[in-house]
């Protein structure tokens, strides 16, 4: 009796044992050192997690540094808090949860192979983000034109002046460290919308959407947790500190 | 592939609850509940970031190793800011114990 030749595949022979998926290791995206489809999405999703967890640490940093400052000098940090604009913080909080949102709904629509919702989603997205970086600017020429941009030209009233310059020191650092991640994130999602019309992404490989979305994910946590640090660091109760 | 498509009513109530979390951060802000209005506004901002990871993220259905990665990234960030809090916060605690700097401290207890 002949024996039953081993369809050949494009990761060789699979190992004994273990059933073949040929569906999955014949797509155009599969890279032959994987096992199939599954362990090359997990692969690149722990990859893609790592570096977010480095970013942890690098956000890390400047919120340690902050916390330090920010219980060193509680009264003069409360006391920036009358410059900082709460409505077009509240504004931009909500812009990029809603960016979150159209960011997620456009990884559903390539994995259940609805191109064209994927484009559109991914569109919102840019669009929502843009909206936040527009907000962002005029409240730095707002910031300028107050004097508060520290160095030579910082001028502050009252009796705060050195340690509210600090503040600002870490509003710009954080907001500009933040807004430069969401730059980046424009043009990875500028990306997306190219491979997303030519039609790369399906339920069968997402890994560049899922990957891309992580890291939009990530600048909005950051963002959620700046909002309440920058913006509401002394209380607006009316008569109260 | 094995992986689960989230059904859109889950992220859009999720959303809806990360625009009420919003609101209540800058709700709690008009009122005044002293040292409380950090507490409150940070628990908020991390029941946010949790919505964000587990949903929108996906960690909630990810495979194990994955969320040991994201709960080692938070407890190293935790590391972090506990480490420099203990050298700030005690750095008047003790007298440095430098050769140099011990004589003075010994005057100072009369022997």
């Amino acid at each position: 009796m002949a024996e039953v030749q081993t369809p050949i595949s494009p990761h060789g022979i699979p190992p004994e044992g273990q059933p073949e998926h040929p569906e999955s290791t014949t797509h155009p995206s599969f890279h032959h050192h994987f096992d199939d489809m599954e362990q090359q999405f997990e692969a690149s999703h722990m990859g893609m997690w790592l570096f977010l967890v480095t970013e942890i640490m690098f956000f890390g940093g400047l919120f340690a540094a902050y916390t330090i400052y920010r219980s060193t000098y509680p009264e003069a940090f409360a006391d920036t808090s009358r410059f900082m604009n709460l409505g077009l913080g509240a504004f931009n909080t909500a812009v990029l949860i809603g960016s979150s949102l159209t960011m997620a709904l456009a990884v559903r629509s390539a994995q259940i192979n609805q191109q064209k919702a994927t484009v559109w989603f991914l569109i919102g997205t840019i669009i929502l983000g843009s909206i936040f970086l527009g907000v962002k600017a005029v409240e730095y020429h707002h910031k300028w034109v107050e004097h508060l941009v520290p160095g030579a030209n910082f001028q502050y009233e009252g009796p705060y002046a050195h340690q509210a310059q600090i503040l600002f020191v870490f509003y710009f650092l954080m907001t500009g460290v933040h807004a430069a991640h969401m730059i980046i994130g424009v043009g990875l999602l500028s990306t997306l919308i190219w491979m997303a019309h030519r039609g790369r992404f399906s339920s069968e490989y997402f890994t560049w959407m899922e990957m891309t979305g992580l890291y939009w994910h990530f600048v909005d946590i950051v963002w959620i947790f700046l909002f309440p640090l920058l913006y509401l660091i002394g209380s607006r109760a009316p008569g109260g500190g | 592939m094995a992986h689960k498509v989230v059904p859109l009513k889950v992220y859009v109530s999720i959303f809806a609850a990360l625009l009420v979390g919003t609101a209540l951060t800058v709700g709690a802000n008009f009122v005044h509940f002293g040292r409380f209005n950090l507490i409150i506004a940070l628990l908020i901002a991390f029941t946010k970031a949790s919505l964000v990871v587990l949903f929108f993220m996906h960690v909630k259905q990810s495979s194990p190793l994955t969320k040991v990665f994201v709960v080692s990234g938070m407890f190293w960030f935790c590391l972090l800011i506990a480490g420099t809090f203990a050298d700030y916060a005690s750095r008047d605690w003790l007298p440095a114990l430098g050769a140099w700097e011990n004589k003075p401290v010994l005057e100072q207890h009369g022997r």
